[in-house]
Order: C-alpha cells, then structure tokens, then sequence
C-alpha cells in the first residue's frame, strides 16, 4: 500500500529531495557562485517534471486514503504552474545577476513554493490542503523580501506576511468549522455531509471562511489590498513569479475545494463567488486606469483577470471548471511574455516602471513594440487573439450557468478595461517624443520569451494548441 | 456542566480579538504578529475541541500541524520585520508607508 501511495507523490518527493539537497549543497560549497547554475537546473528539474506529470497517469489516483489525489485536474494545472515557473526562472537570472540580486536561496525557495503548490492542487484533505498552502505562502514572504536592503522589498514582504497570515487563519477557522460539523477534514467526506438544501449554519461558516481565505490568494476584491503594494515593491522577476505560477494553484485550489468538498452545494457558494468576480473585474478595471507605475497596473490587471477565472467556477459546472483553466492557461502565457518585457524596461542599466518611458519605443524597437501591441490586445480581449478566446470561454460558461446578468456585467468591464491596455499601446506609438525614452533591451532570452508570447496570441487561435480538450478532460475529473 | 459550545464561544472570542488586534492596531507591529498567534491558537482549541467532541483523533493531529506552522510562520515573520527595522529604524505600523495602496 505504502509504495503504490509513494508512487503516486513521486514527482513531488523528487522536488523537495532535489530542493534540500541542493541547499545543502549550496551552503556547503559555493554558496552564490552557484546561483546560476542553480537557476538553470531548478528551471531543467520544472520542464523535466512537467514533462514527466504530462505524460504519465491515467484517471483518477487518490494516495494515503484519499488525503492526495492525482487526477486529470491536478495534472492539467501542476504541468501550467511547472512550466511558468521555469519560464519565470530562465527570465529572471540575467536581471538578478546584474543587480547582485542572485543568492542560490532564490532558485531553492521558488521550488519549495512549487512544491506547495503541486500539494495544492492536489490537495484532498484539509490538512494537505492547508499544508501545501502554507508552505507556498512561507516560501513567497521571503522571495517578496529577497532584496533585503531595499525598504520598498521589505515592506512588501511585511505587508504581503501580515495579510496573508490574516488570510491563512480565516481559512484555518473556517476549516476547523468544517471538521467540527462534517465529521471529517476528507473532503470525499465533506461532500456526502454537504448536500444541497442540508447544509448546517456552521458548516456554511466554514465554507465563507475557506472562500474568503482562498480569495485572499487569488486576490480577489476585497482581499485585494495587498497586491499592487506586493507587486510594486518586490523586485521584478518575484512580480512576475507571483503574477503567474501562484495565481494558478490558487485558483485550482478554489475549484478543488468547491467542487471536491462542496459540489452537492452549489447553490450556496455560487452567488459568493459571482459576486467575488463582479468586483473583481469592476474594481480591476477602474482602479488601473490611474497607474504611471507598470507594476501596479500589472497587479490590477491580475485581479482583473482573477474576476474572470472566478467567473468561470461561479457558473459551477464542468465547462465552468473547463473555461477556468484554459482562462489560466491563456493568463500564465500573456503574463509571462508582458513580464518578459517589462524586466528588459531600462534605461542606464537601471530598471524602469514608469510607463511613460514608454514614448515613442515603436521607433526604436518596432518588432518588439509590435510584440507588446500583441499581448496587450490580447489582455485586453480584443478579437481574434487568443486572449479574447479566454474571455468567451469564461462569458459562456457563466451564461449556461444561469448567470447571464454576470457575463453582461464581464463584457462591460473588459470594455471599462481596455482603456488602460490600449493606453500603453498610445504611448508606444503615437507618444511624445522625450529624452528620457528607454534603452533597447540587450537580453536575448528576454525578447525571445516576449517574442514567443506573442506568436502563441496569433498562432493559438488556430485550435488554442489543443488545450481546449486537454482542459476538458480536467475538467471532467472534477465535477461529475 | 462545561459542554462544547462553551470552548466554541471563548474560540470565536479569541479569533475576533486576534482580528481586531490586526485592524485596530496602529503602534507596533509586533503586536500584529501576537495577534496573528492569537487567532491560530483561537483554531487549535476549536480543533482540540470537535476532536474530543466526536471522538476522532484527526483534529488533534491537524492541531499538531497548526502549531508547527504557527512556529515557521513566526519565525519568518520575525525575519522580515529585522529586516524591515533595518532599513527604516522603526517598526510603528503606521511607518509602513512606503507604497501607499
């Protein structure tokens, strides 16, 4: 029993085996010296494992009595947050190591958060679930206060430590609420207490609680406070980190709980939810249109976009959950080539956040500036990029749900949304000249990522790389 | 008689303290922490609890788990803040200003 159980959470113990081996060995030998080798193998260890988790396993495996299950969902989600991750490290090592940022504990402790997020995703437990989740979050306090003498890094790593420990104990509660009136912290337990018109008082506690402690991680409105300090303080290439692999095992995290543990209520979380993403798309749409700081618009357009993908699990069925992940899927990519560009933003060899640095750049870098329009449409939604598929998705989903009023209210807001999109393209192309413009990018991994970005918006409207099925045979794993 | 709903009670009481301590707070942010400790704590006795309540070991074993975290988590928190006063001399909450958001 035990092997078959080890079996099923190999690729995991070979992350956190290669993670503490490497620390080790890193304190023991070169310690920074090693730090790009490091980055490069950490990065090798991601693509490997997806590669492995891709394609390996069929069907639905639970492991330790159903504390872990592999299924398809897991898989779909663990193989977009592996590859992110790896993107995001491949990026980052040049724009660190210039900047004396590179310490071999950053490679190491984006794997150990890697490795919280794969028990996330595959979480079947409350106690796993809790455990992958705080393991993640522990990891990412630090790397948001990797640069320790900076005061802004500091303090977002302060603020991103006090709000998400605030969030890990709604969350906490609320699952000790849950054991207390289920019986059971199994969510295959949970779900056969939980049934549709018989949901206890403290149990319906127990379930705003674990939404409002999940929200704070997705963050969605009104948790969101936290993420435009987060993402401006903390130094670019973490900005990038926790816009993309983070963001997905939170939001396969919300599915698993909802659909594993509460799936026979979905009555009673459906309209928390709805109103979670109308917020969220309102609140992201509105409140970047005031930003010079690309950062801070980077993070309001994540929450944004987090009201979209809520969209999709507030309809609460199969093609809900399957819009949810190829609206992930489509997010991670986008946002890993506009990050992409905006570590290569410098001028002087000093990184740049301002976006009216941007004046005029179609001049001086026409295909990247081209790369850029491309993704920032495609944030946008606008039609035919791939971007404006993953709005549909979501829209439709919501609409055969029964929630025709919230896919009304999700078209206006990516209206109200693109104004601050299209902004950037305005000062790109038709800006003002000025002597304070940006430098070229040098990096060549930074516009090829940026460049590859951007061919997959045009390329993928072919038939979206076939994810589209991949996502639906997920999304069948989970609800049924 | 001292049933269930009365550890229930002085749980809640202590998770709303712990909450309000991190809102209402404006001097020092030490005392964030100790609220944060407060509230888990406040979930170890709902754990402890349910579990004696219905007779099944698996809350204690969660409780467990809850305090191992609360220590890394303390730890942690303890390492950011050294390095924040570092930077800025002082740890008032209200000092906590750099980025306005």
């Amino acid at each position: 029993m035990l092997q078959a159980d080890l079996t099923i959470i190999l690729p995991e113990i070979v992350l956190s085996v290669y993670a503490m081996l490497a620390l080790l060995g890193a304190v023991y030998t070169g310690k920074d010296a090693l730090a790009p080798m490091l980055t490069w193998a950490t990065a090798g260890v991601f693509v490997l494992l997806a590669a492995w988790i891709g394609t390996s396993g069929e069907g639905i495996r639970p492991a330790f009595g159903g504390m872990f299950i592999d299924d398809g969902f897991a898989r779909f989600a663990k193989v977009t947050l592996l590859l992110s991750a790896a993107a995001v490290l491949v990026m980052s090592q040049d724009y660190l190591s210039r900047r004396g940022l590179l310490r071999f504990e950053f490679p190491l402790l984006i794997a150990l958060a890697v490795v919280g997020m794969m028990m996330m995703v595959s979480a079947g437990d409350l106690m796993a679930l809790y455990m992958g989740l705080e393991l993640q979050s522990l990891a990412l306090y630090v790397v948001a206060a990797i640069r320790r003498d900076s005061a802004k890094s500091t303090e977002a790593g302060l603020k991103y430590f006090v709000l998400g420990a605030l969030s890990s104990g709604l969350l906490l509660y609320g699952a000790s609420l849950t054991y207390g009136f289920a019986g059971t912290t199994l969510f295959s337990g949970i779900v056969q207490t939980a049934t549709e018109g018989h949901v206890s008082l403290g149990l319906l506690f127990g379930l705003v609680l674990i939404a409002c402690g999940l929200a704070f991680k997705v963050s969605a409105v009104p948790f969101h406070m936290w993420t435009p300090d987060v993402y401006e303080g903390s130094p670019t290439p973490v900005t990038a980190f926790f816009a993309t692999a983070p963001k997905v095992a939170a939001m396969a995290l919300f599915a698993r709980v909802l659909h594993d543990a509460f799936g026979g209520a979905v009555g009673d979380w459906q309209q928390v939810i709805a109103f979670l993403s109308l917020l969220s798309m309102f609140l992201g749409a509105v409140a970047a249109i005031g930003q010079t700081n690309i950062k801070r618009l980077m993070a309001y357009s994540s929450i944004a976009h987090m009201g979209y993908a809520l969209m999709g699990l507030a309809a609460g069925t199969a093609f809900g959950v399957q819009a949810l992940l190829i609206y992930m899927a489509i997010y991670v990519t986008m946002n890993v080539g506009t990050f992409a560009f905006i570590l290569s933003m410098e001028r002087d060899g000093q990184p740049v956040t301002d976006i009216r640095s941007l004046n005029m750049y179609s001049k001086k870098e026409p295909a990247k500036a081209l790369a850029v329009l491309i993704l920032m449409f495609s944030l946008a939604g606008v039609p035919p990029l791939v971007g404006f598929f993953g709005k549909l998705y979501v829209l439709r989903a919501a609409y055969e749900g029964g929630l025709a009023w919230l896919a009304v209210a999700g078209v206006v807001a990516s209206v109200i949304g693109a104004f601050y999109y299209l902004r950037i393209v305005f000062y790109m192309y038709f800006g003002e000249e000025t002597d304070d413009a940006l430098d070229g990018g040098q990096s060549a991994i930074l516009s090829g990522f940026l460049m590859v970005s951007a061919a997959i918006m045009l390329l993928g409207v072919v038939n979206l790389f076939g994810i589209e099925g991949a996502a639906a045979a997920a999304a069948a794993t989970l609800v049924n | 008689m001292i049933g269930l709903e009365h550890y229930l009670t002085v749980a809640a009481t202590l998770f709303v303290i712990g909450i309000f301590g991190l809102f209402l707070n404006r001097k020092n942010v030490i005392i964030l922490l100790m609220s944060i400790e407060l509230m888990l704590l406040a979930v170890n006795i709902n754990l402890v609890a349910f579990s004696s309540f219905l007779g099944d070991l698996v809350g204690q074993i969660f409780t467990l788990f809850v305090l191992t975290v609360a220590a890394a988590e303390a730890a942690i928190g303890l390492a950011i803040l050294v390095c924040f006063f570092r930077n800025r001399g002082t740890i008032a909450v209200e000092d906590v200003n750099v980025m306005k958001g």
